[in-house]
């Protein structure tokens, strides 16, 4: 990105943190991982992408063939932009290097969510070769397709950084995809993903996250949400694949009157899997609502499914609710919901709870004619289904779909 | 046929019933009354072959073939249907996905919408299972689940209680249709066995073999209209009584 627009101050913050561990997940030597060196041609159609590669990116949820099904598209391979391009009248979708060219105002915006000396890995982004996605709705503008956007991991062994920013300005609507893949099946990496949202007022925007890494890569999203008077953010996120090392926690600040909130997470961890994974809400003004929900399945993997939920302002309302399921003999779920209100009038609650399948819920489906598989199935099937408010049919469908193809991995 | 021979059943190391002898023939149905405790769900979840009950004893034949040691789903699948009084919530699993697997693809969503038209339950199909579902909808649904899996046994666990009295006429139908009431006896191929504690059942249901369990065992069998009317008048004590009464004549003898 050119750093000429970013200001020397930043620099110097995010030196100050190069060694700043995170303060969950497992600590990640970044010197582990090179910088990609490789630089890749710019794709004019991305439907001319190798096949493989096209494969990856499907199981993502990136639909290449068929430009139709959304309204915007932005694919980077390791650090380079290779594709993106916008449909529709009104959203701009580019990467973030091309954005700052354009606009002389974005700067205002990098790194006013996230603190850029978070920790290492939000100063390494700084520090380091980086680009990402920029996604703006222009005041007004509805979004009916999605606009979807990629992030592949093509050299083994490297570190991608990645630094995004959306912008859906006063009362426009956005939906965007989000598919993350890697090329190798089991070779190394590490993926740091720098995510800032502002959503202006009375604006809406569903953010529905497929992620497709293999079980050698290490990830350290960070993002940060801002939502001012009556916008909504909607976030999904769907992990059915391996992964080694997963640790976030998705911040939305609730900065204006009636801003509304809602995390979806479902989570599956095999052996050898690690996640950290919560979602946190700050409801800073007043009515302001949110609602986070998460479901974890472990088959031998660990799982910490956190949430938190800080009221700070009168008549907030907020809910958590994080439920866990351990398939299988061995795996951990640690589910540590918080919450967090310092005044009266706020209305804040969760619930929680780990366990296995109930014996008794398999021998009342199997008391029906379904053999002991088949009503475990049924029962997983229904713990993940996860009924999403607002969020449009076709994402539904396409969320659903991508639950399901994994259920058989799961099964 | 059901026929049951010398049966005993312990839960958990315990035993519950003992020396159970019954039979059930084809067409008929037959009544369990018996005060708490006595014994009578365990006899019907020990039928319908759930692992925390175990057969120590005994053995329960079903159309000629030996059941003891089969499960549930086996049975099942070999025509014994049961409403559980108090199932569970199966979170994400809707009442639908239920009927829908009780009919086992014979038949299709119209198939399904007609079934909770009759149970009164078309509010219900999208709903999880049981979830917030108050004791008469609890029943009904229950009641519509076996109509979609048509068992040939059907076991029912007091399927009045905690019914009001609009729910009961509606649920006295939906059994009169699931033990093909309408039928001749001779050409019915279902039968039934229902567990009722205080009898109101048997206005809407016609049955014709009554028993009276107590102490885990069965210690009277007759005409179930004929025994409700001694229980309703003189309550399980009287029962009780004369069961122990009878049993030291026997031991005298």
């Amino acid at each position: 990105m050119s750093k000429s627009k970013t200001s020397k101050t930043y620099e110097d913050q995010a030196k100050a943190a190069v060694n700043k561990a995170a303060a969950y997940g497992e600590d990640i030597d970044i010197k582990d991982y090179v910088n990609p060196e490789e630089k890749y041609p710019y794709q004019e159609d991305p439907s001319k992408l190798e096949k493989k590669t096209k494969k990856d990116m499907l199981d993502a949820g990136i639909i290449l063939d068929d430009p139709a099904q959304r309204s915007g598209t932005y694919l980077q391979m390791d650090s380079t932009p290779v594709h993106f391009s916008a449909s529709q009248e009104g959203v701009e979708v580019m990467a973030l290097s091309q954005a700052l060219e354009k606009h002389d105002w974005l700067t205002d915006y990098l790194w006013k969510a996230v603190p850029i000396d978070s920790d290492k890995y939000t100063a390494n982004v700084e520090l380091n070769d980086n680009d990402g996605y920029f996604i703006r709705a222009l005041k007004g503008q509805k979004t009916v397709y999605p606009v979807q956007a990629c992030l592949y991991m093509a050299q083994v062994k490297a570190v991608q950084n990645v630094h995004n920013v959306i912008i859906a300005e006063e009362g426009s609507e956005l939906h965007i995809i989000t598919g993350c893949a890697t090329a190798s099946p089991d070779e190394p990496g590490l993926h740091i993903g720098v995510s800032e949202f502002f959503i202006k007022k009375g604006a809406r925007v569903t953010f529905t996250m497929i992620h497709n890494w293999n079980p050698e890569i290490a990830v350290r999203p960070r993002t940060v949400t801002i939502v001012e008077e009556g916008g909504l953010f909607l976030s999904n996120y769907v992990l059915m694949k391996p992964v080694n090392s997963l640790q976030m926690y998705p911040t939305a600040r609730c900065d204006g009157e009636q801003a509304t909130v809602r995390y979806n997470s479902i989570l599956t961890a095999g052996k050898g899997t690690n996640l950290d994974v919560g979602s946190r809400v700050l409801l800073n003004a007043k009515n302001a609502r949110t609602e986070i929900i998460s479901r974890a399945i472990t088959i031998g993997g660990n799982i910490v499914a956190r949430g938190y939920i800080e009221g700070n302002a009168p008549d907030v309302k907020g809910h958590l609710e994080c439920r866990g399921l351990i398939l299988g003999e061995r795996g951990t779920i640690h589910a540590i919901p918080e919450l967090k209100g310092d005044l009266a009038g706020i209305d804040l609650s969760h619930e929680a709870a780990v366990g296995k399948i109930a014996e008794e819920e398999v021998e009342y489906l199997m008391a029906r004619g379904l053999t002991k598989d088949e009503a475990t199935a049924a029962i997983v099937r229904g713990f993940l289904r996860v009924d999403i408010e607002g969020l449009p049919p076709m994402l539904h469908a396409e969320l659903k779909k991508a639950v399901a193809a994994s259920e058989k991995d799961l099964m | 046929m059901l026929k049951i021979k010398d049966l005993s059943v312990a839960v958990e190391g315990k035993q519950i019933i003992h020396d159970i002898n019954m039979t059930i023939q084809t067409g008929e149905t037959h009544v369990l009354f018996g005060p708490n405790g006595a014994g009578k769900s365990t006899l019907l979840m020990a039928i319908m072959g759930f692992p925390k009950y175990k057969v120590t004893r005994g053995s329960i034949h079903f159309k000629g073939k030996d059941i003891t040691g089969l499960d549930v789903d086996e049975r099942a699948r070999l025509g014994i249907g049961m409403s559980f009084q108090r199932p569970p919530v199966v979170r994400g699993v809707t009442t639908r996905d239920m009927v829908s697997a009780c009919l086992k693809g014979h038949g299709d969503g119209d198939a399904i919408t007609k079934l909770a038209e009759k149970a009164d339950l078309q509010e219900f199909l999208e709903r999880d299972i049981n979830y917030g579902f108050s004791g008469g909808e609890i029943k009904r649904s229950e009641l519509m689940q076996l109509m979609a899996q048509r068992p040939e046994l059907t076991l029912l666990d007091e399927p009045e209680s905690g019914v009001d009295l609009v729910n009961i006429a509606l649920i006295g139908e939906l059994m009169n249709d699931l033990l093909e009431k309408d039928c001749p006896i001779a050409d019915r191929r279902c039968m039934g066995l229902i567990i009722t504690h205080t009898g109101h059942i048997l206005d809407y249901v016609n049955a014709r073999t009554g028993y009276v369990m107590c102490d885990g065992t069965i210690g009277c069998v007759g005409d179930p209209h004929e025994m409700l009317a001694t229980i309703r008048e003189k309550g399980y004590n009287e029962c009780i009584k004369c069961y122990l009464g009878r049993m030291q004549l026997h031991e005298q003898k």
